[in-house]
């Protein structure tokens, strides 16, 4: 499609990457990704190290959580639980974000309105 | 070797070449040798991931060290898992949006340049040879102890099934043989875990209370802290496991293997399902093998605990069972090296050769042949180092892989998709950084030497830890990020191409 639309603005644009970077739909959509997956990661990530920190520095999870099983077993079978419960949101959000990018990509480069 | 194990084992081979035989009409272009075309759906691709994933270490490893260490031992379950949480959110996409066949070609879209390239091949090849040796060994001794063959020829055995299946079947045969081998495995699995349980009458507390008096550890067995007493050890352990499966080549490969990055993301869920489950398990199956085998059986069969599960399904199904298990663990063996065999040979010969080397200025044909010429290459040399590390003690190149994956592969991939201004040398200094600080560490841990000659060599440790992820990955990100900034090199434009490419998956 090349250079199907022109953009009125000054700025010389040379491709259809930067028409589709520059435009506020798209840095919103980065901007929406970055809010939904870094407080995620850092999420899993502190909840999966505090198991080996506890374990190791203390012995806090080894008290009973039902009967014998301790809670040392509770955390570790809830990183399980968590990972699915993240995959399923993860899933969800970015089914959104794929009608967004869908959006862009037609809006800017295959001939749809200009913003 | 009785009747049913032979039984089942020519199965298996039957099985795989038939696939194979398959395959290889369908096999007539790079892309279909590279990636089967990228045809493949998103839930074959999960269990194909899953089969590449899932090695023997995995399967047998963790249920003995389970049986033997309680709790310790599931520490490896965990990262496995949590670390498909890491490719989701952070690589999987845009990985498949950026790259065509390896994991070289997703950082170049961003840099064209040959020395980028050739050190993300190399990282590739040393991450795919040793994680490679640690499984053929460990599957000539296992299938030694299976089947009753010879270390040298069950070495070679594996050795000339992986390179039949890549080189006839390329990545749709490599596939197949995953996708049949994840159902096998997680079949076995869930048999054994459903006998283990009807032994409890399902009732998952009790389990638990006859498990503090089942072994000679007593209550101790269900704590933490039996066989992971370093604690910094413990925490360097589990980066490598979260941190290398986003950087390990022959996983990052398969999403080269479907068509758009929405089906990445669907062929990860799949896989962190089964994933899950099957690690869930693996905690039936060692107190099974601690309650039902014993301690002292275990160990007599094999002193790391990897016999645990064979030896579970012989005393709860008999014979069948055994048979059954034997033949699952070494279709489970089959199809990891498989996938190692491909990683290796496409950094060689499509990143090495045709675009270093040939600068791409290579036919179809001519990229097909450096394919299979490489496979076999990779192959051999593999199968030779196994032959004679025999003796050694190689079980930690695994998590060696990992560390390396995550310390000189995972810095650059993240950086490359989410860092504005990283540059060239940025991508060259954080990967060599972090291969070379991961190998040296190693070279120098106590897995390598020893004063009792448990190790490798004899002598004084003279680094502590037995794996180096908790220095080697923070160097691998601080290499990076230093070689960038010392670069003046800075491309606003390329980034946001990358940036549209990734998220959208755009291409012109």
């Amino acid at each position: 499609m090349g250079n199907a639309v022109t953009k009125d603005s000054n700025v010389p644009l040379k491709s259809n990457y930067d028409r589709v970077a520059h435009s506020s739909k798209f840095k919103q959509l980065i901007h929406e990704r970055k809010v939904f997956i870094i407080p995620l990661t850092i999420f899993f990530l502190v909840f999966y190290f505090t198991l080996p920190i506890l374990t190791s520095y203390s012995t806090v999870l080894n008290k009973s959580a039902f009967g014998d099983i301790s809670w040392a077993w509770i955390f570790a079978v809830a990183q399980f639980i968590m990972t699915w419960v993240l995959c399923v949101v993860y899933v969800k959000k970015f089914a959104k974000f794929d009608k967004q990018a869908d959006e862009i990509i037609k809006e800017q480069l295959e001939g749809g309105e200009q913003e | 070797m009785n009747g049913t194990v032979i039984t089942f084992f020519l199965l298996i081979v039957a099985l795989t070449l038939y696939i194979t035989y398959w395959a290889a009409k369908k096999t007539t272009s790079t892309g279909e040798f590279y990636t089967a075309g990228g045809g493949l759906t998103g839930w074959q691709n999960g269990l194909a991931i899953a089969g590449d994933y899932l090695s023997a270490a995995s399967f047998l490893g963790i249920a003995g060290a389970i049986a033997l260490f309680g709790f310790d031992g599931f520490f490896y379950s965990i990262g496995f898992l949590i670390a498909y949480l890491v490719v989701m959110f952070l690589v999987a996409e845009p990985l498949r949006n950026l790259g065509r066949y390896t994991l070289a070609d997703m950082i170049n879209s961003r840099f064209d340049a040959r020395k980028v390239r050739g050190t993300a091949a190399l990282s590739t090849i040393v991450i795919s040879i040793f994680y490679m040796i640690a499984q053929l060994v460990g599957s000539g001794a296992l299938i030694q102890l299976l089947f009753g063959i010879n270390y040298v020829y069950a070495v070679l055995i594996v050795g000339v099934m992986m390179t039949i299946y890549v080189l006839f079947g390329g990545m749709t045969a490599t596939s197949w043989v995953q996708i049949v081998k994840a159902v096998l495995l997680m079949i076995g699995m869930v048999i054994i875990a459903f006998l283990v349980l009807l032994k409890y009458n399902f009732n998952i507390a009790f389990m638990f209370t006859e498990m503090k008096s089942a072994t000679s550890h007593g209550v101790a067995y269900l704590q933490p802290g039996l066989k992971y007493t370093n604690p910094l050890g413990t925490i360097s352990l589990m980066i490598a496991l979260v941190f290398g499966t986003a950087g390990l080549p022959h996983i990052l490969m398969r999403f080269f293997t479907v068509k758009d990055a929405k089906t990445a993301r669907s062929s990860v869920v799949t896989a962190t399902w089964i994933i899950g489950v099957f690690y869930i398990l693996t905690i039936f199956l060692g107190f099974g093998a601690a309650a039902f085998v014993g301690e002292q059986t275990i160990i007599a069969a094999n002193p790391a605990g990897n016999m645990a599960a064979p030896l579970l399904a012989e005393a709860l199904g008999g014979d069948i069972l055994f048979a059954f298990v034997s033949a699952v663990s070494f279709a489970t063996i089959l199809a990891v090296v498989a996938g190692l065999v491909l990683a290796g040979a496409s950094a060689f010969a499509h990143d090495i050769y045709g675009q270093v080397i040939k600068k791409g200025q290579i036919s179809d044909r001519q990229q097909m042949l450096a394919a299979r010429y490489a496979s076999i290459g990779v192959a051999i040399f593999s199968i030779i180092l196994a032959l004679f590390a025999q003796k050694m003690n190689v079980a930690f190149l695994v998590s060696l892989a990992f560390c390396t994956a995550a310390s000189a592969n995972l810095p650059v991939i993240l950086y490359t998709i989410y860092w504005k201004r990283f540059n060239t040398s940025g991508a060259v200094t954080g990967m060599l950084t972090g291969l070379i600080t991961s190998l040296v560490l190693v070279a120098v841990s106590p897995n390598v030497l020893a004063p009792d000659g448990s190790a490798i060599f004899i002598g004084h440790a003279l680094f502590p830890l037995e794996n180096p992820a908790i220095i080697s990955v923070p160097l691998g990100f601080l290499g990076g990020l230093i070689g960038t900034i010392l670069s003046k090199e800075y491309n606003e434009q390329k980034f946001a191409e990358v940036k549209v490419k990734a998220t959208t998956g755009y291409r012109e």
